[in-house]
């Protein structure tokens, strides 16, 4: 049997959302000229938790939209089936913009470099941040994340399952051993 | 669901889940036409031959964009430029063709089964774009994906098919989809142009067009295909288009939300008016949009897992 073990429950979730909200907060000074985008299908989630977050507290009304990489992999024609596309919906002008990344867990850093590139075929933002729920620490390419609420260092073969209440009704981060 | 065809080849092999499958992710391909870059990675180093054996403009233009927008690298041939003339077999000239080391070869043939008899043979994903009156899988994946995004459901719509059933395999493809989604198929043509064998599918016959155009909710409008009129199977064109053509007169008798479509190249006055096509119910030009769409997901999904 696959031995689980809890990494975060609901509050440290929380209290992580919380601290990327005063660390985006804290550095951007023109709160008016970011953009959050989410990876699909959780990091949009957490983009959406912390714009929600910034509202209550500056009332400040921050463009979330969300990007699915499938089309950017860089093993679409290894793997064997050909995931389901869905929608990216950036409905706003990036350009120029403070683009602010969401993504559940950076394991290799693929899927980062997926979005990256999907992002500037869609505009030319000013700059690009990526925060994280988890960070995995097994880098396979030169791109790390800006904000991670939690790094773990596990072996590969391991699983990080995250659940978020919006899609699997509720907020626990594991890790799943194999 | 898992997608684990290799090839398209009609729409009767296809499930209802197959069909939706690609829809869905036409849904979202079609986001990208939208974008101001509208390109993806998703088949980069592919190479896609679109062998074309009969005219066409709107679908190989579609099957190009498709392809560019997928990153892939295409490549045209048509009769008219190939060695076809020269009297090459259709086997030879896609094994040729193959031996280029080609990914997808997508394929119009005025032969029917013409698509299935490459798949058998050669190893790229072959898509079918047409086989004599057999199939046009892709068009009527279009007019799905067209029908969806006004009715959301095909279930128990009621849809008209109206003209040259004879010779269109459009209609077939559409036939066989629509009786998968349980959509209540109306058809209506002269009786010289309506197959016999239509008898043994669940679909209504009609051939009054005044009563066939009550209450629909799609009125599905099929090109009079005059190049392939030659045996007199209607006494002449004006009375062709006094008895079955959607003049403006009855387009004002049709349902409030009905929508009109047509698979193209639409012959203005003879199946239907040129302010029926031009009018507000008309779908036509948004089909030939999603059409785009529709082939990228196809060509996307083809591509997919590790062919052998």
């Amino acid at each position: 049997m696959k031995k689980r073990s809890l990494i975060l429950n609901e509050k440290d979730i929380s209290k992580i959302i919380d601290s990327m909200v005063s660390s985006i907060v804290e550095d951007e000074k023109e709160l008016k000229n970011l953009a959050f985008i989410g990876i699909i299908k959780r990091g949009d989630i957490i983009a959406k938790r912390v714009a929600e977050r910034i509202f209550k507290l500056k009332n400040i009304e921050i463009p979330i939209g969300k990007i699915d990489i499938n089309l950017y992999r860089d093993d679409l024609s290894l793997i064997d089936y050909q995931p389901l596309v869905r929608s990216t919906e950036v409905l706003f002008d990036i350009n120029d913009k403070v683009v602010y990344l969401f993504d559940d867990v950076f394991f290799t850093g693929r899927t980062i470099r997926s979005a990256l590139v999907e992002i500037l075929d869609i505009g030319r933002p000013k700059m690009i941040k990526l925060f994280v729920l988890v960070d995995r620490k097994s880098r396979e390419l030169p791109i790390r994340p800006d904000f991670s609420g939690i790094e773990l260092e596990i072996p590969k073969r391991d699983n990080i399952n995250v659940f978020l209440k919006e899609i699997d009704g509720k907020d626990v981060v594991e890790k799943e051993e194999n | 669901m898992k997608w684990t065809k290799k090839h398209l080849l009609s729409i009767e092999e296809l499930t209802r889940e197959e069909i939706d499958f690609i829809i869905d992710n036409a849904f979202s391909f079609k986001d990208i036409l939208l974008r101001p870059i509208k390109k993806v990675p998703a088949l980069r180093g592919k190479t896609v031959v679109n062998l074309f054996f009969e005219p066409s403009t709107r679908t190989l233009i579609s099957f190009s964009l498709a392809e560019k927008h997928l990153s892939a690298d295409s490549v045209n041939v048509s009769t008219k430029t190939s060695s076809v003339m020269k009297g090459e077999s259709l086997l030879d000239t896609a094994k040729n063709i193959e031996s280029m080391k080609t990914d997808m070869v997508v394929i119009r043939h005025s032969s029917p089964g013409a698509a299935k008899f490459l798949s058998e043979r050669i190893n790229s994903n072959v898509v079918n774009a047409g086989d004599g009156t057999h199939e046009h899988p892709t068009q009527a994946l279009l007019d799905f994906m067209t029908i969806k995004e006004i009715y959301k459901d095909l279930k128990n719509l009621k849809v008209l098919i109206l003209g040259d059933i004879l010779h269109s395999r459009v209609a077939r493809s559409l036939i066989w989809g629509f009786l998968k989604y349980d959509t209540k198929v109306t058809l209506c043509a002269p009786p010289t142009l309506m197959p016999l064998y239509l008898n043994d599918f669940d679909v209504k016959i009609e051939y009054d067009i005044d009563k066939a155009i009550q209450d629909k909710d799609v009125v599905y409008i099929l090109r009079m295909q005059l190049e392939r009129q030659e045996k007199g199977l209607f006494p002449s064109l004006r009375e062709y288009v006094k008895e079955f053509s959607m003049t403006y007169e009855r387009y004002l008798r049709i349902k409030d939300k009905s929508i009109i479509m047509h698979p193209g190249p639409i012959n203005r006055g003879v199946e239907l008016d040129g302010n029926v096509a031009d009018s507000e119910k008309s779908v036509i030009l948004d089909q030939v949009t999603n059409g785009v769409a529709v082939r990228m997901a196809i060509l996307y999904l083809l591509n997919g897992g590790k062919n052998e």
